[in-house]
């Protein structure tokens, strides 16, 4: 996946997108990840004196939420589902496969509402049905 | 000529994309039309052609299987291995009372003249043409509860926001479906989310609210452009706006992402969420509808729960009432998933029979193996053995088998499921998703799942299964909110319903 490379002054023209937001932090946050793939720690203080915030709060928010990261991302992002419905189809076994194959990429999620047709993954946002090492290779290439 | 592929995430994920773009390959002339799906989501990719006679289906479609359709001159309705017939005359979907779903899977959903043909917009103009009372009379007549898991009666709830003065109201829809065995949510919104705008509009007319806000869980992208696109849509026509269907009333929607937070679901860590700030839990009092999103009055509704009203106001309270049993009405949309040969949704009148669901529609396990467990509303739901089977599904039966219906998800195990590993789970689950805010849920996970642990490893298990079911009694009773208070529900069901998982080393 693009992402563009940190910059804190496209950081404030996107947040002045937000300025007319109520409650606009964890929208500020989600933008700055969308944009560079991660919240860079400089964030804390730029959306904190932008909206008018505490540091403390803006931290607050960055590190409540699963979705956030404060490191660059690498190449690919692989994420299984490893809730109840995925669970009974072998999720797990699936999970410690493609762990030992691609490590650092994986994270574990809890649901991407496909749990008819589990075991669910994603492969750089794209939603795999009856997932399974082989299909999450192809669609990692 | 049109041939229908549907475009829901769970028919994407298994090559309707692929389906669709070889179909157009083969035949450029096709109309494809990129439906939600019917909810067969075992016979996915479900494609169908438009024929004279109907829809003919075909299913399920692979890519590699669209050669081998034009071969058999698919088009015309021509015979195949994966021919099903007329799509109305599947017995699997043929059976069911689509009530809330009836348009999802039928039309396109981003086709604001196709949802007007199939009953679309009635339940909002009888609303502009009425009062705020009536509505919420007809909301409350006609026996809607709240189906994000509560069953609270969506009538009283509106009926206080309409009574709370205030200048500034809200509707928020609580899209935030993180229940593991549940995406009726998002099939809804993907399929036919016009019906959702249609159920808040409606809402706000009837409380006086000018705002509503989806919170859509990130995990929902597709659902999330869908529903961003019909709600341009909606403004274009003249629909969301300054005067909704040129009426007097004002109205708009406006998404908002979650970011991961399985508590972000719980009523209160939403509208935390919504004003930006970490999704902690609120007290209770003040009620949301009194003091909800930015402290003014809010009408919180699951997706289903909104996407139903439209129908009741078409077609009366009485209409959806003369559905069900006792104090469940109408209808409820399961979810069947997991170990499950023929998944997918299955909306019926409350009272179908756990058996009848996971025999008649799911048609055992996938696996092929013995049915063991299901788990009937989400992480937070009781496991039932197959004892059980006979419970009849609404609110007050399953409460009364101790377990709950929560959103509607029926997730099945097959005989390799190990209940001492998913009761474990269920406190790690809330160990990793609790707000923090109270000890209960944040230090009593934690302990559970210890505990479990060691009965797993056969460390003093009698002594720490009195130990756990103390710990989970402390949860019930002393969370703050259904986060805590209900994760002792899988334990402890698991323990009474399968205690041969429980005997430590002598297993």
């Amino acid at each position: 996946m693009k992402y563009s490379p940190w910059s804190q002054d496209a950081a404030r023209l996107l947040l002045a997108t937000l300025r007319d937001e109520k409650g606009p932090v964890l929208m500020a946050l989600q933008l700055m990840q969308k944009e560079f793939g991660y919240v860079d720690q400089e964030c804390v203080p730029l959306i904190a004196n932008y909206f008018n915030k505490s540091r403390a709060e803006v931290h607050g928010v960055l590190t409540f939420y699963h979705d956030l990261r404060t490191t660059a991302p690498g190449e690919h992002l692989i994420s299984i589902c490893v809730a109840e419905a995925c669970q009974s189809v072998g999720a797990r076994a699936l999970e410690k496969e493609v762990k030992s194959q691609f490590g650092a990429e994986v994270t574990d999620s809890y649901c991407f509402g496909n749990c008819a047709l589990g075991p669910a993954a994603t492969v750089d946002g794209k939603l795999i049905g009856r997932a399974t090492l082989a299909k999450i290779k192809k669609a990692r290439t | 000529m049109r041939v229908y592929v549907p475009a829901d995430s769970a028919a994407i994920s298994i090559g309707a994309d692929e389906v669709a773009a070889r179909i157009a390959q083969l035949d450029p002339s096709i109309t494809i039309v990129r439906n939600g799906s019917r909810g067969a989501l075992w016979l996915e990719t479900l494609v169908e052609v438009q024929t004279q006679s109907g829809r003919i289906a075909y299913g399920p479609v692979m890519p590699e299987d669209v050669q081998s359709l034009f071969d058999s001159d698919f088009l015309n309705g021509g015979a195949h291995p994966l021919a099903l017939g007329k799509s109305d005359d599947i017995q699997w979907l043929a059976s069911q009372d689509r009530v809330t779903f009836a348009r999802v899977g039928i039309i396109d959903p981003l086709s604001l003249e196709e949802y007007r043909q199939h009953g679309g917009l009635v339940g909002l103009k009888s609303a502009l043409g009425s009062t705020s009372e009536s509505i919420i009379d007809e909301v409350t007549q006609s026996g809607l509860r709240g189906r994000g898991g509560a069953g609270f009666p969506a009538g009283i709830k509106w009926k206080t926001v309409a009574q709370t003065i205030s200048t500034e109201k809200y509707i928020c829809c609580n899209a935030d479906e993180g229940d593991s065995g549940t995406f009726a949510d998002r099939m809804l919104i993907e399929g036919d989310p016009f019906t959702l705008i249609e159920g808040m509009t409606i809402a706000a007319i009837a409380v006086g609210a000018t705002q509503g806000i989806v919170y859509l869980r990130s995990e929902y992208p597709h659902a999330i452009s869908v529903l961003q696109k019909a709600i341009e849509n909606a403004r274009e026509f003249g629909w969301l706006g300054a005067h909704v269907l040129e009426s007097t009333y004002s109205f708009d929607i406006q998404i908002r992402v979650g970011a991961g937070s399985y508590v972000c679901g719980e009523e209160t860590a939403m509208l935390e969420s919504i004003e930006g700030k970490r999704g902690v839990v609120r007290a209770k009092p003040p009620l949301p509808a009194i003091e909800g999103l930015f402290g003014q009055p809010t009408v919180i509704n699951n997706v289903l729960t909104l996407s139903t009203v439209p129908m009741v106001l078409a077609q009366g309270a009485a209409a959806y009432k003369a559905r069900g049993v006792g104090r469940s009405l109408g209808t409820q949309v399961f979810q069947l998933g997991g170990n499950i040969a023929r998944g997918g949704i299955v909306e019926k009148a409350f009272g179908v029979t756990l058996k009848e669901l996971l025999e008649t529609y799911g048609a055992g396990t996938l696996s092929g193996k013995p049915f063991r467990a299901v788990q009937i509303g989400g992480p937070l739901g009781a496991y039932f053995s197959a004892e059980q089977l006979e419970t009849s599904m609404d609110y007050e039966s399953l409460i009364a088998a101790g377990g709950m219906l929560g959103h509607g998800g029926v997730v099945v195990f097959d005989d390799s499921v190990d209940l001492a590993v998913q009761a474990k789970f269920a406190m790690e689950f809330c160990a990793i998703e609790s707000c923090g805010k109270c000890a209960p849920c944040r230090i009593g996970s934690t302990r559970g799942a210890e505990t479990i642990d060691l009965i797993i490893q056969g460390v003093r298990v009698d002594e720490n299964k009195k130990l756990l079911l103390d710990l989970c009694e402390v949860m019930t009773d002393g969370s703050l909110c259904a986060m805590g208070g209900l994760t002792p529900m899988p334990v402890k069901s698991a323990m009474a319903n399968f205690p041969s998982d429980f005997l430590g080393a002598a297993k």
